[in-house]
């Protein structure tokens, strides 16, 4: 694949695209975990199908937008979605999570619509759901190089503000944070990442990328950090097994990263339980 | 004069058609002890919000440190501490330290990161609640006692004026909150640091307090803690509808 690489843009294009996302969806994820935000992500992604199926409905049917990217669509869609959870949870304040199948349905009811009135862009769709190889557009990879720049701008920026929010939001609140206007523009930068990850992983499994690594990273860091350190470690390993396997074996690299990333945490969760009956072995044998 | 810190006039407050808090008057001056007692629902909770500027009473004045509420900023010179129960998710994955230090993130405000000297300020906060040794682990691994402490430490390191504690020994067993207590008087006594505590526990704290103020809706009491030993227990039964004990 090494070869092929350099001579393939179309490899290149989902090559780089997958090193981003791997650093992009664990490293947001930790905080959508800790959170509890995970639905959420699921629901956005689900949002984001809308704009794609809005957009390839547009394409085929108006010809001045035959060529219109996609992505734009979703980003607009699964940012619209963000902001519409926010108001919703504010709305049903004692019903918070009544947001997420609202907003879920709403997408995947679009969605559809646009599906059904559409015919014929089944195998870009099926490259939208479950993610592509060799579909990721040079354009493509440059929108992921912006959303990353932003990621990384805005979590440099607010990355203690997050923490202290995340880990106690009354006490956030009670030290004079603008909580509501952080928290707005996290749902933001979730969107964002949900809509770059789609075209490697696919609308249906982005959620994944966000939070089984995050889960393997949990059972054995110490400290935050060291969360997202491992965390971002995983989905990356699963990310570049991901891609080589769905490329050799023809595969769509949603699946093969998806359960690349279980294997891991399976993994994880097996070599874990080994030490710590070793360690309490150790310790019945010195007493 | 000592200089006054929390000075509220007339505030009340009320949950839809709940009336909470009745006109409440009152000051708590650089260097108190405060124990505010009242029964469950009797307000106290509500009154902590209001200070922390987390609800908006409906009428009434409240000035921090001589400011109006409104325009305080502050913030960070005001710890708080809240009732360990509702207070975070025990499986976060964040090491004392970490949380330690995010006790810095208010009085750094945006752009700025903890630099070199936040360590030594994270492990000096630790130090004053008895904790240092426990810097690396993560806090889930704590007990309540020892998570309390460290919820302290987080108020300490932004060198707060005035420390505001909400039932701060709810689920801590006996004897550790007697040292919990002493910790509090000692950073009382040595620091200077202002302390308002929210508790039921009269008998417990009694010894190390300067003032008392009992709420129940209204203000019933306020002074200091001599004068209110001499109040009648009757007269304590019919602020709050039943007996609340105390120590002479």
């Amino acid at each position: 694949m090494i070869e092929a690489i350099f001579n393939y843009e179309f490899l290149q294009n989902a090559f780089f695209s997958g090193l981003l996302i791997g650093i992009l969806a664990p490293l947001l994820g930790v905080f959508i975990v800790v959170r509890r935000l995970s639905l959420i992500a699921d629901a956005l992604s689900h949002v984001t199908l809308a704009g794609i199926a809005g957009s390839l409905y547009i394409s085929q049917s108006v010809t001045a937008f035959a060529m219109l990217n996609p992505i734009y669509l979703g980003i607009l869609a699964s940012v619209s979605g963000s902001i519409l959870i926010e108001r919703l949870r504010r709305l049903y304040k004692h019903y918070e999570e009544l947001a997420i199948p609202i907003i879920m349905s709403g997408g995947i009811g679009i969605s559809a619509i646009f599906i059904s009135l559409a015919s014929g862009f089944s195998t870009d769709l099926m490259s939208y759901l479950f993610g592509s190889v060799s579909a990721v557009s040079r354009q493509d990879l440059w929108v992921v190089v912006g959303i990353a720049a932003v990621v990384i701008i805005f979590l440099f920026i607010f990355f203690k503000e997050l923490f202290v929010l995340s880990f106690d939001e009354e006490y956030a609140k009670a030290s004079g944070l603008p909580a509501r206007w952080i928290h707005l523009l996290f749902m933001i930068v979730t969107a964002l990442v949900i809509a770059a990850s789609m075209r490697i992983v696919g609308i249906l499994l982005v959620s994944s990328l966000m939070t089984l690594p995050v889960a393997a990273a949990m059972r054995l860091a110490k400290g935050f950090k060291q969360t997202i350190i491992y965390a971002i470690v995983f989905g990356e390993t699963a990310v570049l097994i991901g891609l080589v396997s769905a490329f050799y074996l023809d595969l769509a690299p949603g699946g093969t990263i998806v359960v690349t990333s279980i294997l891991i945490l399976l993994l994880v969760i097996l070599v874990k339980k080994i030490v710590f009956k070793m360690a309490t072995k150790r310790e019945e044998v010195a007493q | 004069m000592k200089k006054s810190l929390i000075d509220i006039k007339n505030v009340s407050f009320q949950y839809d058609y709940t009336q909470v808090l009745k006109n409440i008057s009152f000051r708590v001056e650089e260097g108190d002890f405060l124990a505010l007692l009242g029964p469950n629902g009797s307000g106290k909770s509500t009154l902590l919000k209001i200070i922390l500027g987390l609800l908006k009473p409906m009428s009434g004045e409240i000035k921090l440190f001589g400011v109006p509420s409104s325009t305080f900023k502050h913030r960070e010179w005001i710890g708080y501490v809240s009732q360990k129960s509702n207070a975070f998710n025990s499986g976060f994955p964040a090491t004392v330290q970490e949380v330690v230090k995010s006790g810095l993130s208010k009085k750094l405000g945006l752009f700025k990161r903890p630099g070199r000297d936040a360590k030594e300020k994270v492990l000096e906060a630790l130090k004053a609640v008895g904790m240092e040794a426990f810097i690396n682990r993560n806090i889930g691994e704590l007990s309540g006692g020892q998570q309390q402490r460290v919820f302290i430490a987080r108020a300490l390191v932004s060198e707060p004026r005035l420390l505001i504690l909400d039932e701060p020994t709810v689920g801590i067993d006996h004897e550790n909150v007697q040292s919990f207590y002493d910790m509090l008087a000692k950073l009382n006594r040595e620091q200077g640091i202002t302390m308002i505590l929210v508790t039921h526990d009269v008998d417990t704290v009694s010894n190390r307090i300067s003032h008392v103020a009992c709420l129940n809706q209204t203000i019933h009491f306020h002074g200091y803690k001599n004068e209110f030993d001499t109040i009648s227990h009757d007269a304590l039964d019919a602020w709050y509808g039943h007996s609340v004990r105390k120590i002479h």
